[in-house]
């Protein structure tokens, strides 16, 4: 079933990817690419940049320099839209409205997985129980892992996970670890950044690491 | 030979990101709904604005007196001054919880266009803030000894002038979005804009009153809100874009 994969570009890469802040430089030049299956970590002390480069890399952020490739062909900004996710520091959901709510439109915004609804993918993550719950009632844990759900229900075959172990307990870690491998295994690819406290489940995750 | 491999990438593609892309139009439907569910969820806030443009409405027959010429002769335009006060403070927080817990990063991140959002949240902001002001309307006319035959002219000078402003308001609310407390910087921008607006509208509202004909007015009204429909999204949509790179 497995087409060979030595004619296929990586699905993402980077080429002399930089980035300055008022021209006080953040990261960079970076090289690398991620293929389907595979994941990244990205390690770096706090202030190393590994944020910024989630979001330069998402197209939040414009690259200082460098170019960014899609299955080898270049990506702006607006084109790489939808297939990038980003779990970052900020939630991206209204405290106000439930977790269903949030999630379905997400769902609107970006369209949803084939054979995922919002129900299934809280399940995924246990936390179907709070389905019609304000999101503001819930602890800082289960909000991630409303984010969690969010990754399993939007389609987008990048995952750029921002610190996603931070407030998660020790089943938590383990869930993160099964929705990476679970998304590797159907042919996506993470970028996951740490700054290095939790041991990463894929020995053979490779790892670039910033710093200054 | 390079189909073939065209072909195979194509397959990884569909095995990796399967799933149904959400077109434009069912985004900005699941936009409105929210949008109009967080407004009903906080109704009570919606009901203040209301109750203040009734009040400033019922000052001004005690500030004036109680002579029913006087009143009439200006009411249509001390009521198109309030409804735009009434508007501003609404339209500062138009996209200011929405950049604090990161749904604008959704926005920018979602392949959708972003103008096409904006102009959406366009439309629920008007529809929860300005449209309510202008039903209560009869009401404060009442208030003011407003001429029957002026009303009609009324509702539909601020049909027309309210969601001008509010997309007038969506570029300064995105500009300003980063910035905290940024309430009376928006009035300071906002009301300088809004000045052609308010003389449009108060041309064809005096105009109603001495019965001239007033569509010309209108008119020069319903131009400037296309306008403002095609124009104002995209300077909505490059000014979110600031405020969420900031």
């Amino acid at each position: 079933m497995n087409p060979p994969t030595a004619t296929i570009a990586p699905l993402f890469s980077a080429h002399r990817l930089a980035f300055s802040r008022n021209d006080e430089p953040v990261f960079g030049p970076l090289d690398f690419s991620v293929g389907r299956g595979e994941t990244l970590l990205i390690e770096g002390d706090n202030g190393s940049g590994k944020t910024t480069l989630l979001r330069v890399l998402a197209g939040m952020l414009p690259a200082s320099a460098g170019d960014i490739f899609f299955d080898g062909t270049p990506a702006g900004r607006d084109s790489r839209n939808g297939r990038a996710l980003l779990l970052g520091h900020r939630s991206g959901m209204n405290e106000s409205l439930s977790v269903r709510e949030n999630l379905e439109f997400l769902a609107g915004l970006y369209g949803s997985r084939d054979g995922m609804t919002a129900v299934a993918a809280t399940e995924h993550v246990d936390i179907a129980g709070w389905l019609d719950e304000p999101l503001r009632t819930l602890s800082a844990g289960q909000k991630k892992r409303v984010a969690l759900a969010r990754l399993l229900l939007l389609p987008g075959d990048l995952w750029l996970l921002d610190e996603p172990y931070a407030n998660l307990d020790r089943h938590g870690i383990e869930l993160v670890n099964t929705l990476i491998a679970g998304h590797c295994a159907r042919g996506g690819a993470a970028l996951v950044t740490s700054h290095g406290a939790v041991r990463f489940a894929d020995p053979r995750a490779r790892h670039i690491r910033l710093g200054a | 030979m390079s189909s073939t491999a065209q072909s195979m990438t194509d397959d990884r593609i569909a095995r990796g990101a399967t799933g149904a892309r959400a077109g434009a139009a069912g985004a900005c439907m699941a936009l409105l709904r929210r949008d109009l569910v967080l407004a009903w969820r906080r109704r009570g806030e919606l009901f203040l604005p209301l109750l203040y443009a009734l009040i400033v409405t019922a000052l001004f027959p005690f500030a004036l007196g109680p002579d029913p010429q006087l009143l009439g002769r200006i009411a249509g335009g001390v009521l198109l001054v309030i409804v735009v006060l009434t508007m501003l403070p609404a339209l500062d927080s138009m996209f200011r919880t929405d950049l604090e817990d990161g749904t604008l990063e959704q926005w920018l991140l979602a392949p959708q266009p972003l103008a096409l959002l904006a102009l959406t949240r366009v439309i629920a902001h008007w529809l929860t803030t300005a449209l309510p002001l202008i039903v209560v309307m009869p009401l404060l006319g009442a208030l003011l000894d407003l001429p029957a035959k002026v009303l009609p002219v009324l509702v539909l000078a601020l049909l027309l002038a309210t969601p001008l402003l509010v997309l007038l308001g969506s570029v300064l609310s995105a500009l300003a979005a980063g910035t905290r407390r940024s309430g009376i910087l928006l009035a300071l921008m906002l009301l300088p804009l809004a000045v052609p607006v308010v003389i449009f509208a108060a041309g064809a509202i005096a105009a109603a009153q001495s019965g001239m004909p007033f569509i010309a007015p209108l008119t020069w009204l319903a131009a400037a809100l296309i306008l403002a429909i095609v124009l104002a999204p995209l300077a909505c949509a490059a000014a979110l874009r600031i405020a969420v790179e900031s």
